[in-house]
């Protein structure tokens, strides 16, 4: 995973709520059985008519948001289906930060697997953002993970939350499956006194 | 101190808690299917990892599968490969799979809880959100990302922090004709779906307490699509029963082993629940969604919501986005829109108990002209006990079509699928634009709705045909 310390970059503005992870990449994409080129597809159904025409319209494609590295959405962004595929397609399109008033769970757990920094900000300063987005070239933001701020519309870095440890695992680019394996012997510990005490979870296994 | 049922599942299964709070979580089963799971044993391969307890895992394809004429294989290239990598991905690993020829293949979360694999105060995971729906039977289970999967591939367990408890009493009876379908979409237009974010919801209360294991599943099954991290109801002898001779399930004499234990699992008396919500049963007509979320539902008696009565400018968008994608217009009775298609399946409502219901009220009807209706089992065992008792001639003779087991329509990703502007009264659990096909609309409901709708080719109240 790559790691995540400090991003300037375009911030697209996309004022709805509720943008689930099949507008974030429709099913018909999801039959990869890679991770990667999902970013042509990112928002397929909103950024392509019927015939695979752009549509002029729609943000990503607009210059300079084509190139934007971050994307700023309205309230439980993210909800529906679990698919990683979802930050997937964002990641491979060049967007490593999403700023929203709120998240579903599994697609904000999903982005910090990914290397994405998925921000959660109170809606007035959300809006404030979005509004400054709409200013297209203009409007740069800087996002530091180390002093958790964001800079962009005046000099008044914007502070955010976030849990130490995700921080601590993006800002290095740690893989999870490495740290928990260095806990082999409490997983160990863990099973053989789950065997004692329900032994029916052991026995009758597939 | 009183604890609540997710307290004691999660902390019978921590395995490591950092001081920070985080946690390492111990995953009793996981399930795993073709279309999140490719990428996750890739990982593994490259990193030279192997599976940690492959026989406390479970993989069966359903998102991709066709179901037609299934024995001449699979026609789309990429499903394919996807279906096939599964395979052998389960074969290289070891992992236990179910192939689509078995009569136990089907959709992961109607197999697990049938073959008994889904037992209380289990922790069980799955690259699929509809994980939740095992929360049934009083385990703790919920969707994961293929990272996880790996995470869990590799080592049995998740770096996890708690989820808060909500609790969700139903008081009181459902009315006459009124299905857990409806009480579910009710309670997500009540919470909204964001309204579970952060929570895992325990459902209690009387209504719960009446139901069936099927109606169980379905409440738990659409937590998610109250955002919710995972659904839970208490088991109680109900579940028992169930479970009872199940193939994964214990056998004799561990069974009463295992049955002592789940009777310490429901919440103590004076459990302390983070956040309450009370709903009233009786009051709660059958449902339907109007929009392109779950929370856009509303009673069968009601009409199109006018956008310009919605004050916040977020949600009044929303709707006007909603309403002119769906093609309807405010004040529409919601009993006259026509529909061109119906949908019965999906993890939400493909169990035997949801086919009995639908068949009674199909039986010595016709589908009204003009409409495509197909019926689409949770599994080849649904599917087996369905023509055993003779569901599927009441079917065909309705002019449904009688399907092969797997996703199908729910998400579209085999060849079920709408066309662009076509209307579906679907049993499923998702109303997202483009969600059944590009273009395609999706009004959500309970099997027996869906039925009405077939027959009399529009948005129907199925207590007028009861």
């Amino acid at each position: 995973m790559d790691k995540f310390v400090k991003l300037t970059g375009i911030a697209a503005p996309l004022p709805l709520i509720n943008v689930d992870t099949d507008m974030i990449i429709p099913k018909q994409f999801l039959k990869t059985i890679k991770r990667t080129g999902l970013g042509t597809h990112l928002f397929d159904e909103m950024r392509y008519d019927d015939k695979g025409g752009e549509i002029g319209d729609f943000v990503l494609n607009r210059e300079p948001y084509r190139k934007a590295k971050i994307l700023i959405g309205g309230e439980n962004f993210g909800c529906g289906s679990s698919r990683e595929h979802a930050p997937w397609a964002l990641l491979d399109f060049g967007i490593r930060c999403v700023i929203a008033p709120s998240f579903a769970d599994i697609f904000y757990n999903n982005c910090f697997k990914n290397g994405i920094l998925p921000v959660t900000l109170p809606k007035p300063v959300v809006e404030k953002l979005m509004e400054f987005a709409r200013g297209g070239n203009n409007a740069t933001l800087t996002v530091d993970l180390s002093s958790q701020t964001i800079t962009g519309p005046d000099d008044k870095p914007i502070p955010f939350e976030i849990d130490a440890f995700r921080k601590h695992c993006l800002l290095n680019g740690l893989d999870d499956i490495g740290l928990t394996l260095q806990k082999a012997a409490a997983i160990d510990k863990f099973e053989d006194h789950q065997k004692l005490s329900q032994p029916w979870l052991w026995s009758a296994a597939v | 101190m009183a604890k609540t049922l997710f307290d004691k599942v999660w902390q019978s299964h921590l395995v490591d808690v950092q001081d920070d709070g985080t946690c390492v979580l111990y995953i009793d089963r996981h399930l795993v299917h073709e279309v999140t799971s490719p990428q996750a044993f890739e990982g593994l391969r490259a990193a030279g990892r192997r599976v940690h307890r492959p026989e406390a895992t479970l993989a069966v394809a359903d998102h991709n599968v066709p179901t037609l004429n299934r024995a001449k294989g699979v026609d789309d290239p990429e499903s394919k490969i996807q279906i096939d990598t599964l395979a052998a991905n389960c074969h290289e690993f070891g992992v236990p799979y179910f192939a689509m020829d078995d009569v136990r293949q089907g959709i992961v979360h109607i197999i697990g809880p049938e073959q008994g694999m889904t037992q209380p105060g289990m922790t069980i995971v799955c690259g699929d959100s509809h994980t939740s729906t095992h929360g049934a039977f009083g385990a703790l289970a919920f969707g994961i990302g293929t990272s996880e999967v790996e995470h869990v591939l590799a080592t049995q367990t998740l770096i996890q922090k708690p989820a808060k408890n909500m609790r969700i009493m139903v008081e009181g009876d459902l009315a006459f004709g009124v299905t857990p379908k409806d009480l579910i979409l009710a309670i997500i237009g009540k919470i909204g779906t964001a309204g579970g974010t952060g929570q895992v919801i325990e459902y209690a209360g009387p209504a719960i307490r009446k139901l069936s294991m099927a109606g169980r599943m379905t409440i738990c099954n659409m937590s998610i699509e109250a955002g919710a991290r995972a659904g839970l109801i208490a088991p109680d002898e109900v579940t028992f029963e169930y479970l009872k001779g199940r193939p994964f399930a214990p056998k004799a004499g561990a069974y009463e082993m295992a049955v002592k234990h789940w009777k310490t699992l429901p919440s103590d008396p004076g459990a302390k629940f983070d956040s309450e919500v009370s709903i009233k049963a009786a009051g709660i007509a059958p449902q339907v969604t109007w929009g392109t979320s779950p929370q856009d539902v509303l009673p069968i008696t009601g009409s199109v919501p006018d956008p310009s009565k919605e004050h916040d400018d977020g949600k009044r968008q929303a709707m006007e986005r909603a309403l002119s994608y769906m093609g309807l217009r405010p004040g529409t009775a919601l009993r006259d829109v026509a529909i061109d298609a119906v949908f019965i399946g999906s993890c939400t409502n493909a169990r035997i108990e949801d086919l009995r219901a639908a068949a009674k009220i199909a039986e010595g009807r016709k589908v009204a002209s003009g409409i495509r209706a197909m019926v689409v089992p949770g599994s080849g065992l649904v599917r087996e006990q369905a023509e055993s008792e003779g569901l599927h001639k009441i079917f065909l003779a309705a002019g449904f079509e009688w399907r092969e087991p797997g996703c199908s329509m729910c998400l579209a990703m085999n060849a079920d699928r709408l066309n662009p502007g076509e209307r579906c009264a679907s049993t499923s659990n998702r109303n997202f634009e483009g969600r059944q096909g590009r273009g395609g609309r999706t009004h959500l409901m309970s099997p027996e709705m869906a039925v009405a709708a077939a027959v009399t080719g529009h948005l129907t109240d199925v207590r007028e045909l009861l």
